[in-house]
């Protein structure tokens, strides 16, 4: 058995004239947490379905712990997941819509009782559905994701509606799921909670992948930067100079001076705006985040 | 495959068997159980009648051997459209509330979970049909003594024969109306507009072009259905209707199953 979870190959989809998601390659290993971001309507939630047997791909193909999406019989039973948000019955309690779940899906009913204690539901668990808060309903979907004890937990914005400790609850979660093996694919707008989490990243735009691969590997090809602030506010176009003139990208934002160039060379400039008689108040290297790179490498407003 | 659509039916059960959605439907099939018997009984004498459409079920009719289902299965096209309701609802809802997802990842055979849900509806609709038998036939019965009516046929040999019959008829037409809202529930993929054009069609359209022209009484699909229930008219021989229902129904069932086999989930 191959060590992939998820693998596709020229996945696509076309409503029409559109093209929702246009042939697209990635790959996921297993036991990893994988971060799926891109833009709204960037084509995310229509290849979760497609991964997921509930849309037919109009081209390429796509495997599922080694079995084709094409025959989602085969791969589902070890696979969980939440989709655009949790779905249940309002007028049937949380407990009773895992229920539905677990006996359809074959899964001892003891496990109910177990989900809603592991994602903080247990004492409402009898309540209907319909009285749930956001936040108890985004608990009591990822709880019917749990229910097979999934080798890949698959979840579109997990986070939603969740408050702070909430969202760090899911977290812990999702690394501990990992941690005993177990593979989550999450799709989130929370960049920097997956950059927390994630060691893949699978970026989509317009439909298509503009990056997949381990997260590192994504930051490895952005530059780093540093931010400089000088005490004299009229020293910063000198400084941008001196950067310039060392054939480094540079601008002044938020009065600061943005200097594109590796950690090491802070040392450089640092001596080299001394000589000229400026004193910096800031001189900070930074690495690029998921944020940043993910605004620059979809082309989305900050 | 048994065994998955044996868990796709109790999974499907939990929904049916809500105290809100159970009790509230057998309230409807008993409040309309008794309406209906009640005034069979008590407008016996009428001159305008006391069954359907006017019509005069005399006291020598309902001493008959199957003079104690008479109200029972005049009731058939009532409990038809409380099923054509709940089946319509239970299928659409999976497509508006979004947890048709939920139910296809956990079972991802499209056929076997219609072929699933529709056996556990299937076990509602026998309920209904129960519930409306029992109640019809027990205030037929107690209402009989007080109207002159003889009851001593109606649980001998031939009695039994009878409620048998029409427990078998009305069920078959209570199911016909209910897969004809189920189809409406997958066409439609909302309740409200599922139920309402069911209704509609079944209440009104049926009624106005049956009047309109008679002869239309012998292929329209509700009429079919109610001719079931009651064993056959003097206009709608039994057969025909059965044939003709199984025909409609037949046909619907196949375009249901396509669409919902081969339609993106996409919502």
């Amino acid at each position: 058995m191959s060590n992939l979870a998820i693998s596709v190959t020229d996945l696509s989809k076309k409503y029409g004239a559109a093209l929702a998601v246009s042939h697209t390659n990635f790959q996921v290993p297993l036991g990893t947490i994988c971060g799926f971001v891109g833009p709204n309507g960037a084509g995310k939630t229509t290849t979760i379905r497609m991964l997921l047997g509930l849309i037919t791909p109009t081209g390429g193909t796509g495997q599922i712990l080694g079995e084709p999406i094409t025959s989602p019989e085969n791969y589902l039973p070890q696979v969980g997941a939440m989709i655009e948000g949790p779905a249940f019955y309002p007028a049937l309690s949380g407990a009773e819509n895992l229920r539905v779940l677990a006996t359809l899906g074959g899964f001892p009913q003891e496990r109910v009782d177990q989900l809603l204690k592991q994602v903080g539901l247990a004492e409402r668990g009898n309540s209907k559905y319909k009285t749930y808060s956001l936040g108890m309903k985004q608990r009591l979907g990822i709880a019917a994701a749990l229910l097979p004890n999934p080798k890949i937990l698959i979840l579109d914005e997990p986070t939603n509606g969740l408050d702070p400790e909430g969202i760090q609850e899911i977290r812990q979660l999702l690394r501990s799921l990992a941690d005993k093996g177990t593979t989550v694919f999450v799709s989130s707008h929370l960049l920097s909670e997956l950059e927390i989490i994630s060691e893949y990243i699978v970026m989509l735009r317009k439909g298509e992948v503009v990056f997949a691969g381990p997260i590192q590997e994504l930051f490895d090809q952005q530059q780093p930067y540093m931010i400089v602030k000088t005490e004299n506010i009229g020293d910063l176009e000198k400084i941008m100079a001196i950067a310039q003139s060392a054939g480094h990208h540079a601008h002044i934002r938020d009065g600061a001076a943005h200097i594109e160039g590796p950690a090491e060379w802070a040392g450089t400039l640092n001596k080299l705006a001394f000589e000229v008689g400026i004193l910096l108040t800031q001189l900070s290297p930074q690495l690029p985040n998921l944020e940043e790179t993910f605004f620059e490498m979809t082309g989305e407003q900050k | 495959m048994i065994r998955s659509i044996a868990r796709i039916f109790f999974a499907e059960w939990r929904k049916l068997r809500r105290p809100t959605l159970l009790i509230g439907t057998l309230g409807a099939v008993a409040f309309f159980s008794v309406l209906v018997s009640s005034l069979l009984f008590l407008m016996i004498d009428s001159p305008n009648g006391n069954g359907d459409r006017g019509i005069r079920i005399t006291r020598e009719m309902l001493s008959l051997p199957s003079g104690a289902t008479q109200a029972f299965s005049s009731i058939g096209n009532l409990l038809g459209i409380i099923a054509l309701c709940v089946f319509a609802a239970q299928t659409a809802q999976e497509y508006s509330l979004g947890t048709l997802r939920n139910l296809l990842v956990r079972q991802p055979g499209r056929i076997r979970l219609l072929v699933g849900k529709l056996a556990s509806m299937k076990v509602f609709a026998v309920i209904m049909t129960l519930v409306s038998a029992v109640i019809s036939i027990g205030v037929s019965y107690a209402l009989a003594g007080g109207k002159d009516v003889n009851t001593t046929l109606w649980f001998n040999s031939d009695g039994r024969l009878e409620i048998a019959k029409t427990l078998l008829n009305v069920f078959i037409s209570i199911l016909g109306f209910g897969i004809i809202g189920m189809v409406l529930g997958i066409l439609l993929r909302s309740p409200i507009s599922s139920i309402s054009l069911g209704v509609l069609w079944l209440l009104i359209v049926e009624n106005i072009v049956g009047a309109v022209k008679s002869s239309t009484l012998q292929w329209l699909p509700g009429n079919q259905l109610g001719t079931i229930a009651v064993g056959g008219t003097e206009s709608v021989s039994y057969t025909h209707a059965l044939s003709l229902s199984g025909l409609y129904v037949g046909i619907a069932l196949v375009i249901a199953t396509v669409l919902f086999t081969r339609r993106d989930v996409a919502n």
